[in-house]
């Protein structure tokens, strides 16, 4: 799973007050009108952006369009790679299998999140700021190294969990088998991502005037009332971008089932969309199959993720 | 605030025992030899062999771990300045100018952080094996430049805190806009310049799947990729040669620059108000 970026930005040492003007003359009044420097500033991101994000996109898109075959060469074939994608049974399955993983898997993550934020929130015991940097330090694990730590613990030979029912006389856990393995790789993720999606939560909890708690807590409000009614829904934006970023982080899932698969055999060339894409490109050198997975998972993407900010910023109204 | 915190302090211990256990085991596992890993209880020390364990880590396939700490390190370095730098520039430019095609490219970063950067890592290899640049470390670190959201966060940032009063001052003291920039600007950018270079910095460290498919040659590989190799090497001979104990003491030495980072760089973590309002 790759994510990159928080979703908070470090607050302004002391931010100005917003001067009571209107949005057109406070927009004229915050640009400065010298278009040539403005451009040459954003042109160094401007060319990265055209050579290694637009240019791949068309690039992808093209290649998706036609297709190669010993009989015939490289040739036009219209939308019939998408026809292929959208009727394969294989990247159906591996689509299904992460929405499934996701919908179970993000809840549970968040929840735990937002819980701990909550708690970091209202307790400021040195325990409190051991339990904070603890729980982030998973994320500074490279998920390949997670991975395979993991497939280490869930291992018999090597992990500690794998036997503990032995000692009451039961059977031993088998953590890779078919029935297990996605909560087995829900873990992994839970583990390497709560920590951060915590921190991110509790950074937003912070921007929060601590006048509203201090009301709410004048009228007779318990501290679970202030968390619940008060504080989860100032921080609702925050909440609703990590669930965001979260839901295409998911949509990529790669590593962690491309490192489990060395313990878990059962785990296929298309256990997920994008390990489909990559076994098309690699192992079975279909490149033109693999643009069309790839850029169809990627529109899939990006259109879920835009409709989910357009309908949030609608139901916000239209707010500056 | 009086908050009853029984309940909360367990729910933080719990917490401080899942996330910790795990990173305990790779710290004891990385004191045992083959042997000893295979056969000793997972959470408790057996002899102690860790300074055998790094040495032989060091030593094996000619001490091709060492330049894979010095892949991952430049690789990450050099991603994480270039594109910090890029994202700084950008982000002040859309934030403080009006110039033509502005407001079309602020709607498109938006899109742009929508993309999911793993759909870009197969077409951008094909473009560049077409260019011969695949298999050398511009493949990986070409691509790591890329950070829409990086520039999104600055814009932001740049929009609440640098005060457009003082740009007009230093403009009439005739001051160039790029000593404006660096002189007056970046120091006072300093909190999103930190938190955007440590996002692509961890993110270049651990990311797996752009070296996998941009390298062939095992001197170029960064730590991920170079792991996972002895570990299905170590898998192919089911434990008979000394790997696994390698495997798991190279993890932990992967683990530990970016911790120490962390707690390091910890003071930088400045609270902050969303700057998710998508607009």
């Amino acid at each position: 799973m790759t994510r990159s970026l928080p979703i908070t930005a470090p607050e302004a040492d002391d931010p100005p007050t917003p001067p009571v003007e209107s949005r057109a003359r406070r927009r004229a009044r915050r640009v400065t009108a010298r278009p040539v420097a403005g451009m040459l500033f954003v042109l160094p991101f401007f060319l990265v952006v055209v050579t290694f994000l637009v240019v791949p996109l068309g690039y992808a898109f093209w290649l998706s369009l036609s297709s190669k075959s010993l009989a015939l060469g490289t040739r036009f074939s219209g939308l019939d790679n998408y026809v292929r994608a959208f009727t394969d049974p294989v990247l159906l399955d591996g689509l299904l299998r992460v929405v499934l993983f996701g919908l179970v898997q993000i809840p549970i993550m968040l929840g735990i999140a937002l819980a701990g934020a909550l708690v970091l929130d209202a307790v400021t015991t040195k325990f409190a700021m051991a339990f904070r940097l603890i729980a982030f330090m998973p994320y500074a694990v490279p998920a390949v190294v997670g991975a395979l730590m993991w497939g280490f613990l869930y291992s018999r030979t090597f992990g500690p969990f794998a036997d503990l029912p032995t000692l009451v006389g039961g059977d031993p856990i088998d953590f890779f088998s078919v029935s297990l393995l996605l909560v087995s790789l829900g873990n992994i993720v839970t583990w390497a991502w709560t920590g951060y999606n915590m921190i991110i939560l509790y950074s937003a909890l912070q921007g929060v005037p601590r006048e509203v708690h201090e009301a709410a807590v004048i009228d007779g409000a318990t501290p679970v009332q202030v968390a619940l009614r008060v504080k989860v829904p100032a921080i609702k934006q925050a909440i609703s971008l990590a669930a965001i970023f979260t839901v295409i982080g998911t949509m990529q899932f790669f590593t962690e089932p491309q490192i489990m698969a060395r313990f878990a055999p059962q785990i296929s060339a298309g256990y997920t969309p994008n390990l489909y894409a990559y076994n098309q490109a690699f192992a079975y050198s279909d490149f033109h199959y693999s643009a069309a997975v790839s850029f169809a998972l990627g529109f899939l993407v990006f259109v879920v993720a835009y409709a989910f900010v357009f309908v949030n910023n609608r139901r916000r109204g239209k707010r500056a | 605030m009086k908050v009853k915190t029984r309940l909360p302090h367990l729910f933080m211990g719990a917490g401080i025992l899942y996330f910790l256990v795990p990173l305990l085991w790779v710290v004891i596992a990385a004191t045992k030899s083959q042997p000893d890993l295979l056969d000793s209880p997972a959470l408790w020390f057996a002899e102690f062999n860790l300074f055998e364990n790094v040495g032989l880590l060091f030593r094996e396939d000619d001490g091709v771990y060492g330049r894979w700490l010095v892949n991952t390190a430049l690789y990450s370095g050099l991603s994480a300045v270039g594109a910090t730098a890029l994202a700084a520039a950008a982000g002040y430019g859309l934030a403080r100018f009006q110039f033509l095609g502005k407001r079309l490219f602020e709607t498109a970063l938006l899109g742009m952080i929508m993309v999911p950067a793993t759909a870009l890592v197969l077409p951008t290899y094909l473009i560049l094996s077409e260019v011969e640049l695949v298999d050398t470390m511009w493949a990986v670190i070409l691509p790591s430049l890329l950070s829409p959201f990086g520039a999104y966060l600055i814009r932001v940032y740049v929009d609440e805190s640098v005060p457009v009063e003082l740009l007009d001052a230093a403009r009439i003291d005739r001051a160039g806009e790029l000593r404006i920039f660096w002189q007056i600007v970046v120091p006072m950018m300093r909190p999103a310049i930190v938190t955007v270079f440590l996002f692509t910095l961890v993110a270049t460290w651990n990311n797996y799947f752009l070296p996998l498919v941009m390298l062939s040659d095992a001197d170029l590989y960064p730590l991920t990729v170079g792991l996972t190799t002895w570990f299905n090497t170590a898998q192919q001979e089911a434990g008979t040669r000394m790997l696994f104990n390698l495997v798991v003491t190279g993890s932990l030495l992967a683990i530990v620059p970016l911790i120490v980072a962390f707690v390091l760089l910890q003071r930088f973590w400045r609270s902050g108000a969303a700057a998710g309002a998508l607009k």
